[in-house]
């Protein structure tokens, strides 16, 4: 499956993004499939980062347009897209730190409430019954991640590798059908990295969702990805399945170029 | 026409003093990012600085003249470039990294403590400022009037500007400052004592808004402990007007807020004087967020 | 704390000042005064939580939305003579709300166009604001501009001020304590990350500029019929800043530490000026609870605010965030 179905999820059209005089996207046509996994990688500072703010709306595209779901998602806000049904995660880990393990959670709930401020001012039946509901769900989510026992802990007191699988749960609970996750592995161990490939695809069947993943992780990306896209200097330079893009030319010039850059 | 040159003096005059100020907020924020809400206070402290000196000044050397002026302001420049220094590594330093909003009201309170401990010192009630420097007569030119006060508050601003060129540009300490700006971590790595030029910093701005101080009492002769809010809150609007972190725009913002206010009290109200900064203020902010000559900064997620 | 019997605990307190109001004719008119400004105060300091506390957002105006509150009831009820009891509470509450609601537009207007400031800018931008809403007022002959403006009507009184108090408690927390309302902290604690999980932070942003404003306005109202006299420089941002430090001092989003924190420090003038042996008549004391002037305390107050910030920037009253369990 070199490309993605007819009807893709996601689609960018010669997506470019400028800062000044730096193209850090440069015409990007991407398409991930519906249950796909997709990797995005490419040496530092090759853009993929910019690619996930700009599917998410946190940067606003010079040029070219991206299309979810055969709608047009280019201009929008990042709550809206989140809103259509894409949600990430962050490099950094960006939890609520004062905030609770289950609030942090719940917050990302807080697109499929019903009521609005006067449930919330009212308190009455109704209200509490969407509560006692979304914190059914909230629990359910947690135990799958083997989060629940930390519900009550506040977010900034979990283990790296809980944080990062944490905010995995809190964007699966604005219930995506397509999941960003950048760099799920930085930082991690090899048994940690083991534990969350099979995390990722156990989401994917799980959720029967799409997932692009942006990692740096040649093991990771290689391991679970279907199709993989490269990127340098901003400009998608490959495309293809893992064992294709390994040998591709480009890529291993790439690479080494870093490389090179590196020991020097 | 006539009208419109008395009001353009006049604001150029009260513009540069502002200026003087800004430049203090400014330099500040390029390097720590914070707004040292104290500032509009250390001008107070000048101005009484100099209220406090001319007399011993004055036994010394023969008053008023442009000498015992000058000595003066020099005086008044250092002492609070002392307390600047001395702000700095009480209040501030011990908070560097922590929120910017602790910061920020910490500098509040330095504010608060050094305008009430002013009252408590100096009376609440306004001194009148004594002359420095002879009021030299100018010809009246076709109605215009030109003070020699007005002339001399330019032309020390001028010199002042020229100075504070010569320092951050020319000089390795001022390479350092903008070196701390541009990259505080780079510039630690690279060996600058980040210590050191903050306080010279502080120092620097407060020289400056000591000079302020002693132009705005030489310009409008009643002094107290609150005359430096005002002046504090207009002056940090014109270096956002100018781009915060950018001297010449501080520069820039503090005539046009200066030169504007002028303009607004000749002709349409002087009540409404104190609004036009804050207006401007809003208006800069909706418009052009970075400021006149400020660049615009990307947030990295 | 799961707020779940909150309803109740609002109409007891409603009922509870009511009761107290009925025997207000016993207690000194002097300590009466100290107890309205005690509940002016904490509708002033709960509601600027909701917008610097809870939302991480940093407003230096809350004077602002008190004066227009405070003189658009009191030019309300200027309009009218003396009512009987019945008329003149529903001219009063009518008035206090068209004060609230007027402020809460000022909130809009202030909301809006600063949102995209974050920390000190916008604390100085809101500061802008306020100073601005005084000098109109300052202008305005229609309401005595610097002379002042009297309020002929003494209508406050304790079920008016603290009812109104209570409900600005209960509201603040019934926001906070949903799902709906831990957007209020997502916000404060990472804006990027909020957006991406579907919250509009300007929604929100906007929401607690102008819930905040309209209980700033309310109180406005309540300080106007209790002092019975206005002036634009009664709502100067020193006043502002003294807000603002009931809510630093009780800590940031911790609404039980800023009501203790609004009654401290509106008592401690007053304890002070005990101690120093001032007599306090109820006709010279007027004024006295709301303003922080007088060189020595002010001397006092500033360190106390440089000192906290340097020793417990969260606040006097917080001990340790408390996580909050699920309802």
């Amino acid at each position: 499956m070199t490309s993605p179905s007819e009807n893709p999820l996601l689609q960018t059209e010669r997506v470019t993004i400028r800062f000044g005089g730096l193209t850090a996207v440069s015409g990007l046509d991407l398409q991930i499939g519906r249950n796909e996994l997709i990797g995005l990688i490419g040496p530092n500072g090759a853009g993929k980062t910019t690619v996930f703010n700009l599917i998410t709306g946190v940067y606003q595209p010079t040029e070219g347009t991206i299309l979810f779901d055969g709608q047009s998602i280019t201009g929008c806000k990042a709550y809206r897209i989140t809103a259509r049904g894409i949600a990430r995660t962050f490099q950094n880990i960006r939890l609520f730190s004062s905030l609770t393990v289950f609030d942090n959670v719940r917050t990302a709930f807080h697109l499929h409430l019903q009521g609005d401020v006067r449930h919330a001012l009212w308190r009455g039946r109704a209200f509490w019954a969407e509560e006692k509901a979304i914190a059914t769900q909230v629990l359910e989510l947690l135990e799958i991640f083997h989060l629940e026992k930390f519900r009550a802990a506040p977010a900034k007191s979990l283990s790296y590798g809980d944080q990062r699988r944490l905010e995995i749960v809190r964007a699966l609970a604005a219930r995506p059908r397509l999941l960003l996750l950048d760099e799920p592995a930085a930082g991690m161990n090899s048994s940690e990295k083991t534990d969350l490939m099979r995390l990722i695809q156990f989401i994917k069947g799980k959720f029967q969702i799409s997932v692009l993943l942006v990692e740096h992780d040649m093991q990771v990306v290689m391991g679970i990805c279907e199709r993989i896209a490269v990127l340098d200097y901003g400009v998608k330079i490959a495309e293809g399945r893992p064992d294709e893009v390994r040998r591709n030319p480009k890529v291993i010039e790439a690479y080494l170029g870093e490389e090179r850059t590196h020991d020097a | 026409m006539t009208e419109f040159l008395q009001q353009l003096i006049n604001g150029l005059a009260f513009g540069s003093i502002l200026a003087l100020i800004a430049l203090g907020y400014t330099m500040v924020y390029g390097i720590l990012r914070f707004i040292n809400f104290a500032h509009g206070d250390v001008f107070m402290l000048g101005a009484f600085a100099g209220f406090y000196l001319a007399p011993k000044i004055a036994r010394v050397l023969p008053t008023p003249s442009i000498g015992s002026g000058l000595a003066v302001l020099f005086a008044a420049m250092l002492i609070c470039a002392a307390i600047g220094v001395v702000i700095e590594r009480f209040a501030y330093r011990p908070l560097r990294g922590r929120p910017k909003l602790t910061v920020l009201i910490t500098a509040i309170g330095v504010s608060l403590f050094l305008e009430y401990t002013g009252q408590f010192v100096f009376g609440a009630a306004p001194k009148s400022f004594p002359r420095l420097i002879p009021d030299y007569p100018i010809a009246h030119v076709g109605g215009l009037s030109v003070t020699s006060d007005q002339i001399i508050v330019l032309s020390v601003t001028g010199l002042l500007l020229v100075a504070l060129r010569f320092i951050v540009l020319k000089t390795k300490i001022g390479m350092a400052m903008r070196a701390l700006s541009f990259n505080p971590e780079a510039a630690a790595l690279m060996g600058v004592n980040t210590d050191i030029v903050i306080s010279f910093t502080f120092a620097l701005g407060s020289a400056l808004a000591a000079a302020a101080g002693i132009l705005f009492a030489i310009n409008y002769p009643a002094i107290d402990p609150l005359m430096g809010i005002l002046p504090g809150l207009k002056a940090f609007v014109a270096a956002v007007l100018g781009g915060i972190g950018n001297l010449p725009g501080a520069v820039l913002g503090g005539l046009i807020i200066g030169v504007t206010e002028a303009f607004v009290s000749g002709y349409i109200s002087s009540t409404y004087r104190d609004a036009i900064a804050f207006g401007v203020l809003i208006l800069i902010l909706l418009v052009k967020p970075s400021g006149l000559l400020g660049k615009k900064e990307v947030e990295k997620v | 704390m799961t707020f779940k019997h909150a309803k109740l605990l609002l109409l007891a307190a409603l009922l509870l000042s009511l009761l107290i109001s009925l025997f207000a004719g016993r207690i000194n008119s002097y300590v009466l005064f100290v107890l309205y400004a005690i509940g002016i105060n904490i509708i002033l300091a709960v509601s600027l939580n909701l917008i610097n506390g809870y939302t991480g957002q940093f407003s230096l105006g809350h004077a602002g939305f008190m004066a227009v509150g405070g003189y658009t009831a009191a030019v309300i009820t200027n309009q009218f003579g003396d009512l009987n009891a019945f008329a003149a509470g529903a001219l009063f509450f009518g008035a206090l709300l068209a004060g609230g609601l007027l402020a809460a537009v000022t909130g809009l207007l202030v909301g809006l166009p600063t949102l995209r400031l974050r920390g000190d800018y916008l604390a100085i931008v809101t500061l802008g604001f306020g100073e601005i809403i005084r000098v109109i007022f300052q202008n305005m002959n229609a309401v005595g501009a610097a002379r002042g403006l009297s309020v002929m009507h003494g209508y406050t009184n304790f079920f008016w001020t603290f009812g109104t108090a209570a409900v600005t408690v209960y509201v603040v927390t019934a926001l906070v304590h949903s799902t709906y309302g831990r957007g209020f902290i997502a916000v404060r604690d990472d804006e990027v990350a909020a957006e991406a999980m579907g919250i509009n932070t300007t929604k929100y942003k906007v929401t607690a500029f102008v819930v905040g404003a309209f209980f700033a306005g309310m109180a406005g109202g309540l300080y106007a019929h209790s002092i019975q006299f206005l002036t634009p420089s009664g709502f100067n941002f020193m006043q502002s800043i003294a807000i603002v430090v009931m809510v630093i001092l009780g800590g940031m989003g911790n609404t039980p530490g800023v009501i203790i924190a609004a009654i401290l420090l509106t008592l401690l003038p007053e304890g002070l000026r005990w101690l120093a042996g001032i007599p306090s008549l109820p006709g010279i004391a007027k004024a006295y609870p709301f303003a922080w002037v007088g060189n020595t305390r002010m001397i006092i107050y500033s360190l106390l605010l440089i000192g906290l910030m340097l020793t417990r920037p969260q606040g006097l009253f917080t001990w340790k965030r408390r996580p909050i369990l699920p309802a």
